[in-house]
């Protein structure tokens, strides 16, 4: 097996192309419609993911934002390439050990899902040649680019897409592997330590989808996709779960071969075998004016489904795209309310014998002839064996069937972007000012005091610059430690730790106030609330009044539950160290009054 | 590196790796010491060459066989195509990234097959152009370009860049005293080689447009940045009022004549001039006019120096309808050399009115001719044409009266 990664990760810069910020926003000030036609290239090739997309023939919707502009609405042209984006994917290559191209070319490639109202996304090669080293071995990163995100799906409703174009325009850095990972758990680390190389930058942007992964695995026939593979701890489980798939196919390949199998071309009107049918999905379709249709899988008795085969799912799955959910094969019937009798007859007409078996998809006549002919393409396919193909992750470790693979990227020019020339002097000013790898990060923030797992934490989640701060302004490396591993991304630390540097609180209050925050509270709100010229000493007192039998009862031993309580009550405000003595004091003074009257 | 050409495939050795792709052709404004390749992957970079090695050269060209097939049918109107350049007739090639021109009317229908099914498409390429390159002899060019294919079609569609499509418009409209089929300028705003271009739209309504009864010259653009419909807007009536925007034609003073949606269902705003039996052409242009754009601390030697070898000026003046008071002597002396000057304004919207500020009365006085809520753009278009074809006085009467809609007295707030 061989893996790849490519990993996208936005920029919390301007956009690329226009002075928008690089925000999601739910201000929707208006809206526009448009159509995308596909372009036919000068050669006449037609690209077959383009070309299943104008099969669709659909309309986008777009809802303009408040940071979005006439660049975003394909109504003015791209402005310059942000300068400050160029850096960052600059920095980033150097980081990979790449090498920056001389001039900077931009492209358009070609997209009409409708995610980009251009019809192309914009993209340039900065970077060639990089690799990173991992326990496995060294892995190679032969591009990095730098890219527009693509505007934001908000619902698909038959033909009609809805996009929002907060999104379009963000800057992205995409980072290609080459092929050269061998399991899942290597591909796992690979996308962790890009992971903490791009936030190394302190430059990019945080938060759910700011980063995606798609994973390329391949076991040695066609090339399959995860899209948006972005769960770390997923990927060995999306891998190995993909590599069984595969290696399913591959079975199934061998058999039908040996069967000789053939997909037949005659597609069957099979709605009088179920006029008076159980099944509700066909009932109900047929009673809506649809037909159930059919065809004969000749050798394909028991590789759709069985212990170890599954190609009926695969079947639904090529479909399932395009809305049909009435599709049943020979292997699950007779079920699902479909009779044995039903089956009997379906055997009659399409002239099935033992290792043949069928496929029928009830659905409107036209739509069902349309996907029987996309099964029987995904079961020609089948005979041969694994399928280049797009699929979606699942958090149950398995993945969908999307679409097929782009065909290679139909790439032009920009020409309204000059080219940009980068000079040996200016890599060289940005190599100078490089941000530290993570491994160095954590061997710092080790040496201010915490533990390996900690720093590897903060270093990961690219808070070392904070930390480090704080530590060296008010120290408490361990509290802020803690306070950042289990606190949220954006919420002033500095603030929190100013505060208990002059005494506002105790420490013990920092995971309240933390937790707090972090749920949105305002930072000096809470603070406020922490009041030290509370008297500790009457709330002991009275406590241990309270409690005086217990004291009786146990002495000495009733500390630690009245410490419970104390602590309880202060919520933090107080040291616990100085509670704990003063109230050991209390407790033995109240001991011993008891035992002198 | 003298045997290898743009388009081999070639090697380029630098210090920062061997590259391997297409030679592309260096653009206008690359540095020199880069090269220029497209790689497997289809990016274009920029290298600083040690060497470049020849590994392959490249392929004759293979033409692909175009899918477009026209073939005569006596059910459906013919349209003729006349091309004149611009966006909606520049296509470009994948392989080296140059924009080229459409050449055919298989060219146009390439990537719109459709509209083959709704006419017979007739077309030649007239001019290959930037429509900032248009001048008066090419406008004279193409109205007998129109004349010629008015005989044999049902409706004339004239692709044209948008930058000076609304002077062409006016051109031809004032030419065409009578026309026999309706005269369809068109433009889009985005190139034919992007998916989201207008260009389709506004083509496949143009052909629409085309097929109507529409006695006069249009200009067809989307109305909207949604594609769903375009306006039809009188050739003496529109300008180009943005720099990007697919909807950036708007009739000024006046609505469009109507509306076009994407079935091809057309709703009517105004009255129009139907179609005539036979077309009648007036093709003679008198250079000498200027257009004038005033404005404050003008020097009157530039104001004199502009108007001194022209037969007529139109003003583009501010607000109702002036310039600078220290001009009225120069513009009295200028008409009574047997200048005419004729005043528009600035405003691009609403009617130039000469009687509100006493600079507009003198200048009235002086000669200078009010010229309503007409476009200034149209009026110099105008003011050419009428210098060609009609004598002094003719030509200073009619100027101010309205002969193809470019002037109407009424204008409203909704």
């Amino acid at each position: 097996m061989k893996c790849g990664l490519e990993i996208h990760q936005q920029l919390n810069t301007k956009k690329l192309f226009c002075n928008c910020d690089s925000k999601l926003s739910d201000n929707v000030i208006g809206e526009v419609t448009r159509i995308l036609r596909p372009t036919q290239s000068e050669m006449g090739e037609i690209d077959k993911a383009a070309l299943q997309e104008s099969i669709k023939n659909r309309k986008f919707k777009y809802e303009i934002t408040d940071n979005s502009c006439l660049v975003e609405l394909d109504e003015e042209p791209p402005h310059e390439l942000n300068r400050e984006a160029l850096e960052i994917a600059i920095k980033v290559a150097l980081m990979l050990n790449a090498k920056i191209v001389d001039e900077i070319h931009i492209m358009r490639k070609i997209v009409i899902d409708g995610s980009n109202t251009s019809g192309f996304q914009r993209t340039a090669l900065i970077g060639v040649n990089g690799y990173i080293d991992t326990s496995f071995g060294r892995v190679n990163i032969p591009t990095i680019c730098l890219e527009e995100e693509a505007a934001r799906k908000i619902k698909e409703d038959g033909k009609l897409v809805v996009y929002r174009l907060d999104r379009l325009g963000i800057p992205l850095i995409e980072i290609s592997t080459s092929p050269d990972m061998k399991n899942g758990d290597e591909v796992k680390e690979v996308a962790e330590k890009i992971g903490m190389i791009l936030r190394a930058t302190k430059k990019v942007r945080r938060g759910a989808g700011t980063i995606r992964q798609d994973i390329n695995i391949s076991t040695g026939q066609g090339r399959v996709e995860i899209k948006g593979a972005s769960k770390l701890n997923m990927i060995p489980k999306w891998v190995a779960e993909e590599e069984n798939r595969q290696e399913m196919l591959k079975n199934i390949a061998e058999i039908l071969k040996r069967r000789g199998a053939k997909v037949e071309d005659t597609i069957y009107d099979l709605t009088d075998v179920f006029f008076n049918t159980n099944s509700k999905i066909i009932a109900k379709e047929i009673k809506r004016g649809g037909r159930v249709l059919g065809i004969a899988l000749r050798g394909f008795n028991g590789v759709l489904k069985n212990k170890e085969f599954r190609l009926g799912k695969e079947l639904a799955g090529v479909v399932k795209v395009i809305g049909i959910k009435g599709l049943f094969h020979g292997d699950e019937l007779p079920g699902y309310g479909v009779s044995e009798e039903e089956v009997e007859k379906i055997n009659k007409i399409l002239k099935l014998e033992n290792d043949d078996s069928f496929v029928i998809i009830a659905a409107p006549e036209n739509k069902g002839k349309t996907a029987l002919d996309i099964v029987k393409e995904r079961a020609k396919i089948s005979m041969k064996g694994v399928p280049g193909e797009t699929r979606a992750p699942k958090d149950d470790g398995t993945t969908q069937y999307l679409r097929p693979l782009p065909g290679a990227n139909r790439m032009y020019p920009e020409t309204d972007i000059p080219p940009i020339r980068i000079t040996e002097e200016y890599i060289e000013k940005i190599r100078q000012n490089l941000p530290k790898m993570p491994e160095e990060r954590i061997d710092d923030l080790i040496n201010m005091g915490i533990s390996k797992q900690d720093a590897h934490t903060i270093v990961r989640e690219g808070m070392d610059d904070v930390f480090e701060k704080i530590v060296k302004k008010y120290g408490y490396p361990t509290i802020v430690a803690r306070a950042i591993t289990n606190g949220c991304e954006d919420i002033d630390y500095e603030l929190i730790f100013k505060a208990l540097h002059e005494g506002k609180f105790a420490k013990e209050a920092i995971d309240d106030i933390v937790l707090r925050a972090c749920n949105g509270e305002n930072i000096e709100k809470i603070i406020s609330g922490y009041d030290t010229s509370i008297d500790l000493n009457e709330i002991i007192e009275k406590i241990v009044n309270e409690k005086e039998a217990l004291i009786i009862k146990r002495g000495a031993a009733a500390f630690k539950p009245l410490m419970g309580l104390v602590m309880k009550e202060l919520r933090g405000k107080v040291d616990g160290k100085l509670v704990s003595e003063k109230l050991r004091e209390k407790i033995n003074e109240k001991i011993n009054g008891n035992s002198q009257s | 590196m003298d045997n290898i050409e743009e388009g081999d495939y070639v090697e380029v050795i630098t210090d920062k790796g061997t590259f391997k792709g297409v030679l592309l052709p260096k653009p206008k404004f690359s540095k020199d010491e880069i090269v220029i390749i497209k790689l497997e992957n289809g990016y274009n970079v920029g290298l600083i060459p040690k060497e470049v090695r020849l590994i392959k050269k490249k392929d004759k060209k293979i033409k692909a066989e175009k899918a477009v097939k026209l073939e005569y049918s006596p059910d459906i109107p013919t349209i003729s195509i006349i091309g004149t350049g611009g966006t909606i007739a520049s296509y470009i090639d994948y392989s080296t990234g140059a924009v080229h021109p459409a050449l055919t009317a298989e060219d146009f229908l390439f990537t719109m097959p459709e509209i083959s099914d709704e006419a017979n498409i007739q077309s030649e390429i007239l001019f290959n152009t930037l429509s900032e390159n248009m001048k008066p002899e090419m406008w004279i060019k193409l109205a007998r370009a129109v004349k010629k294919a008015a005989e044999k079609s049902d409706g004339i569609v004239i692709p044209h860049g948008t930058d000076t499509m609304s002077y062409t418009a006016s051109a031809l409209s004032f030419m065409f005293e009578k026309l026999s089929v309706p005269v369809v300028l068109v433009g889009s705003q985005r190139s034919s080689d992007r998916p989201s271009s207008d260009a389709y739209i506004n083509l496949h309504s143009s052909v629409r447009v085309a097929k109507t009864d529409i006695g006069e010259v249009v200009v067809v653009m989307h109305a909207g940045s949604s594609d769903d419909k375009c306006y039809i807007h009188r050739g003496t009536r529109v300008r180009k009022m943005h720099t990007s925007r697919r909807d950036a034609f708007h009739s000024v003073n006046s609505k469009p004549l109507g509306e076009i949606a994407l079935d091809g269902n057309i709703k009517f705003f105004k009255e129009y001039k139907k179609t005539d039996e036979s077309t009648e052409l007036r093709d003679k242009m008198d250079e000498r006019v200027a257009l004038l754009y005033y404005y404050p601390g003008m020097p009157i030697e530039i104001f004199e120096g502009v108007l001194e070898k022209m037969h007529g000026a139109i003003i583009m003046g501010t607000g109702l309808g002036h310039v600078s008071s220290e001009f009225v002597n120069s513009v009295k002396g200028m008409v009574k050399d047997g200048k005419i000057i004729g005043m528009t304004s600035q405003c691009i919207y609403g009617s130039v009115n000469m009687n509100v500020y006493s600079t507009g009365r003198e200048l009235k006085y002086a000669g200078v001719i009010e010229l309503g809520d007409m476009l200034p753009e149209v009026a110099y278009v105008k003011l050419m044409w009428l210098l060609g074809n009609y004598n002094f006085e003719e030509a200073k009467n009619m100027l101010k009266k309205n002969i193809r809609g470019e002037m109407e007295d009424r204008r409203f707030l909704l």
